[in-house]
């Protein structure tokens, strides 16, 4: 049986914040809404027509009533624009030290994946008292990630990447429902956000995760695309190198400045031309729109990340990247495409594993094979 | 006994010429009023019929009625039909079309065969519309949102795109042909000050219409371009950008919703003077904020695409100004009450509608103040929550005031009365049906029921049975007017020219008027909504 509730719940500090704010609202509608009715009534009965000769005097109006009654409305209505601004900024936001977690939207699943490798569809763990930020792309269509117990939407809009965050607060499975219509199974796009204790999310992350992390995986296509070549190796200058360029500022051949950020990022590989480093010349670079989906995009982002953040240690890794990566040409990112859809689907009927084990790997930290191996090792 | 009484009818517009011709070729506005009265109705009737089965399908949380993609077509086509071929061309082109050249004194539109035009126009949208129903129906929703509609839907998306861009036309001709009637068909002594202030919502309306409606053509036919010729314009895959879109659709569709509400302020700014026996309240106040709610309503689309990923600093501007465009409905809604005061209420139907338009309106317009509150809409946007308020403004605002408009004119449209009793209970059921139907729907969406769902989760199922069970009360507070609308036309009793002692040139002439609306250039010498005797004014 189903349980019925008039209120839903709320599982994260935004959910608290939002409550706030919603109630305050409906108060003073109420408030405004009662007023209306109840001058309407007592009008309406106080001068009902006693008589068809009834003939009531002319009142052309009153501009002091006028000013009063748009001046006191738009006031309160300007506490609501600060109060609920205020709270959009903050959601607009992400503090920096949030949790990384990476979702692609399609036709009619969502993807979800963590830096460590760790993949699910149609469900979302994220552990309690920590920010999650979400960099969220689509395959297709629009589609839009809602969490009820959040109170939070964020659309996801194919051609760009659109970012939430949110801090949970309260353990348990709520909805995940698709709130942008986006075809014939719009209403079946949906899943579970499955809030842990911290403990118990960090024993469920290190046992997933089968193909390594987001980075190394981006690596191999790094490799595999050719994409080292130029950007790690070149001597001659064609291309820009990528070591430490991640998070640095940039300047581009019109004189622009731009952070090199997730979106940069996904520009310049689906579509090269759009900014060109200072320096360097166009059409060098092939487009990958087409070649590449989302989700490898990602993994490359991810790569492109951990190139900043680990300084030189990274070049051991990519020289031993085609050994380590075994098969070449396009088998690699078929199987990690293909093992995709089913892990996903097995990572949901994995309850959360209380039992501690090994120490938990840092979810933000990308090159994480220590937490891979032993994940792989749980898991088969 | 029929015969003797035909025989004592005047001449009038209705009887003037007979024969299927002389109403498909006439250029009498009142004709053509009559004409658009009877397609609305078709397609009213239409779009309900969606809606039913939508309601229907939704009273079990399983999509097991019908299949999803059946499902998808007819929330879009209830959309399409009702917005573009009911809400944006009811009041206007039935009740604007008959009234606004007997309200400012005149013999007609000041171009005749540009409104036989503008109706037609409509027909061929509308024969479009249908066909991409027959052919098996669009499932992008009302609102074509890319690349879904561009690149992804298999439906007949672009029959229907064609019949909305040419209902478009049908649109901005009949704006024209107000603003341009309004401006120079005043009848002597008939000055701005002393127009009726449906016709300042009207003029208001038009404005809209004619600078609005381009924009909405410009963008179906950039779907078309990009669904047909694969021109990259808002696919991203091939160089487009979607949230382009969407920004260009709200330039028209944000404006359009006041397109729809506006004439229904109109209408009830008569309706509430004429059974108050008082001139509204604040005449310059409600005309000016007609105009107002027209100049701020183009400048607050944005707050359609708080959660697409718009600039933040976008949206808080979007979030301002639409508290700002407010301001001006709330004026209306207090000038009406106010207007009561001291006043001589009766309580016939057009004003019992009123009532429930003032009341329906008032939560319709708080829980858009609520929309419009930056973070409060990214939790209910895309949910019930939308879809109620929506509907508190479409049908409980915009559609209780074209059936008030309805009673009020209806004397003068068919020179019959209707039963006031079954009037009134009517109205009454539809007061208490759409409460029960739309209600519910604001818990819903705050609960996070999501929109446009086939199938919802189980917890969402009593709220969706209230919601049905609403609907199906609402349905027959729709029947019963139909019915003696229709009875009335023929059994009714006869009216008199000025059954409301209301104020206003067109009571001065009879009911049914004559193709010419008056014997002689009406001269006016009085101010609008003239019911006291003397000049009396208080200043409150």
């Amino acid at each position: 049986m189903p349980e019925y509730h008039l209120l839903p719940d709320a599982a994260a500090v935004s959910a608290t914040a939002y409550d706030y704010l919603w109630w305050y609202e409906v108060g003073i509608a109420a408030i405004m809404t009662a007023l209306i009715f109840a001058g309407v009534f007592y009008f309406a009965i106080r001068y009902r027509r006693r008589s068809e000769a009834d003939a009531p005097p002319m009142i052309e109006g009153s501009r002091f009533l006028e000013i009063t009654w748009s001046v006191i409305p738009f006031l309160v209505m300007l506490t609501f624009f600060f109060w609920g601004a205020a709270l959009y900024f903050r959601s607009q936001s992400p503090p920096p030290d949030a949790m990384n977690v990476y979702v692609v939207a399609k036709q009619w699943m969502w993807k979800v994946q963590y830096p460590n490798g760790v993949r699910e569809i149609n469900e979302l763990h994220v552990p309690v008292g920590r920010p999650v930020k979400l960099t969220m792309a689509s395959e297709d269509v629009i589609h839009s990630f809602f969490v009820p117990a959040f109170r939070l939407k964020r659309d996801v809009v194919p051609g760009r990447y659109n970012q939430m965050w949110f801090t949970a607060t309260k353990p348990g499975r709520y909805h995940l429902f698709c709130a942008e219509y986006c075809g014939t199974e719009h209403s079946g796009m949906i899943g579970w956000v499955t809030v842990m204790e911290p403990k118990d999310f960090q024993n469920w992350l290190v046992s997933g995760g089968g193909e390594g992390s987001m980075a190394s995986q981006g690596q191999k296509l790094f490799q595999q695309y050719g994409c080292s070549t130029c950007h790690l190796f070149d001597e001659q200058g064609r291309c820009p190198n990528l070591k430490g360029m991640y998070g640095s500022r940039v300047l581009l051949s019109d004189g622009r400045t731009v952070v090199a950020d997730e979106a940069y990022i996904r520009e310049s590989i689906l579509d090269p031309n759009a900014k060109i480093v200072a320096g360097f010349s166009r059409d060098i670079m092939p487009t990958f729109q087409g070649v590449l989906n989302e989700e490898q995009v990602l993994e490359l982002t991810e790569y492109i990340k951990s190139l900043a953040e680990t300084h030189g240690g990274i070049f051991t890794d990519v020289q031993t990247g085609p050994t380590a990566g075994g098969g070449r040409g396009g088998s690699i990112a078929n199987a990690g495409q293909g093992s995709l859809d089913t892990r996903g689907t097995s990572m949901t009927n994995q309850p959360p594993r209380p039992e501690a084990n090994a120490q938990a790997q840092d979810a933000t930290q990308p090159p994480a094979p220590l937490a891979t191996s032993a994940g792989t090792g749980g898991k088969r | 006994m029929s015969t003797e009484r035909r025989e004592v009818t005047p001449i009038n517009y209705l009887n003037a010429t007979t024969g299927w011709k002389s109403w498909l070729f006439t250029t009498d506005h009142k004709r053509i009023a009559v004409l658009y009265l009877i397609s609305i109705t078709v397609f009213f009737i239409l779009g309900g019929i969606f809606a039913s089965l939508m309601r229907l399908e939704l009273t079990t949380p399983q999509g097991d009625m019908f299949s999803s993609d059946t499902y998808n077509k007819l929330f879009t086509m209830h959309g399409v039909v009702m917005i573009f071929f009911f809400l944006i061309p009811s009041i206007p082109a039935t009740l604007g079309n008959f009234l606004i050249p007997m309200m400012v004194g005149a013999r007609d539109l000041a171009f005749p065969k540009v409104n036989l035009l503008s109706w037609y126009l409509y027909i061929a949208g509308g024969i479009f519309a249908l066909a991409a129903i027959l052919a098996g129906g669009v499932d992008t929703g009302w609102t074509f949102y890319t690349p879904y509609s561009t690149t992804y839907s298999n439906a007949y998306v672009m029959p229907a795109v064609v019949g909305v861009f040419i209902a478009g036309f049908s649109s901005i001709l009949t704006g024209l042909n107000f603003i341009v009637t309004v401006h120079k068909m005043r009848a002597p002594g008939m000055t701005w000050g002393r127009l009726p202030l449906f016709v300042w919502s009207m003029y208001a309306t038009s404005l809209i219409q004619v600078l609005g409606t381009p924009v909405i053509a410009i963008t179906l036919a950039l779907v078309g371009l990009e669904r047909v010729f694969h021109v990259g314009i808002f696919d991203p895959a091939i160089g487009g950008d979607p949230i382009l879109f969407q920004h260009m659709f709200w330039f028209y569709s944000h404006p359009a919703v006041y397109i729809m509400i506006l004439p229904g302020m109109g209408v009830i700014s008569e309706v509430v003077g004429c059974f108050s026996r008082k001139r509204p309240f604040g005449y310059s106040f409600i005309a000016g904020s007609s105009l107002a709610i027209a100049v701020l309503g183009f400048l607050v689309w944005g707050h359609h695409m708080f959660v697409t990923g718009q600039s933040m600093y976008a949206s808080m501007v979007f979030s301002m100004l639409s508290f700002l465009v407010a301001v001006p409905s709330a004026i209306k809604v207090f000038n009406w009450t106010a207007t009561m005061y001291k006043g001589s209420v009766s309580y016939n139907t057009p004003m019992l509608y009123a009532f429930g338009f003032i009341g329906l309106f008032t939560i319709g317009g708080l829980t858009g103040l609520m929309l419009a509150t930056l973070a409060v809409d990214v939790h209910v946007t895309r949910t019930y929550f939308v879809v109620a308020h929506f509907h508190y403004v479409m049908v409980g605002g915009m559609v209780m005031a074209y059936l008030g408009g309805l009673h009020f004119w209806w004397p003068k449209i068919t020179g019959r009365m209707y039963p006031e009793i079954w009037a009134r209970i009517a109205a009454a059921i539809t007061f208490v049906g759409f409460n029960l139907t739309f209600g519910p729907q604001f818990l819903l969406g705050y609960m996070g029921m999501v929109r446009r769902y086939h199938s919802y989760a189980p917890e969402f199922q009593p709220l969706n049975v209230l919601s049905s069970a609403g609907a199906s009360i609402l349905a027959v507070g729709y029947a019963i007017p139909f019915v003696y609308f229709l009875w009335s036309l023929t059994k009714g009793e006869k009216a008199p020219s000025n059954p409301w002692g209301a104020k206003g040139l067109e009571w001065e002439t009879a009911s049914p008027p004559p193709t010419f609306n008056f014997d002689h250039t009406p001269v006016v010498t009085e101010p609008a909504y003239a019911y006291a005797k003397e000049e009396e004014v208080h200043v409150g």
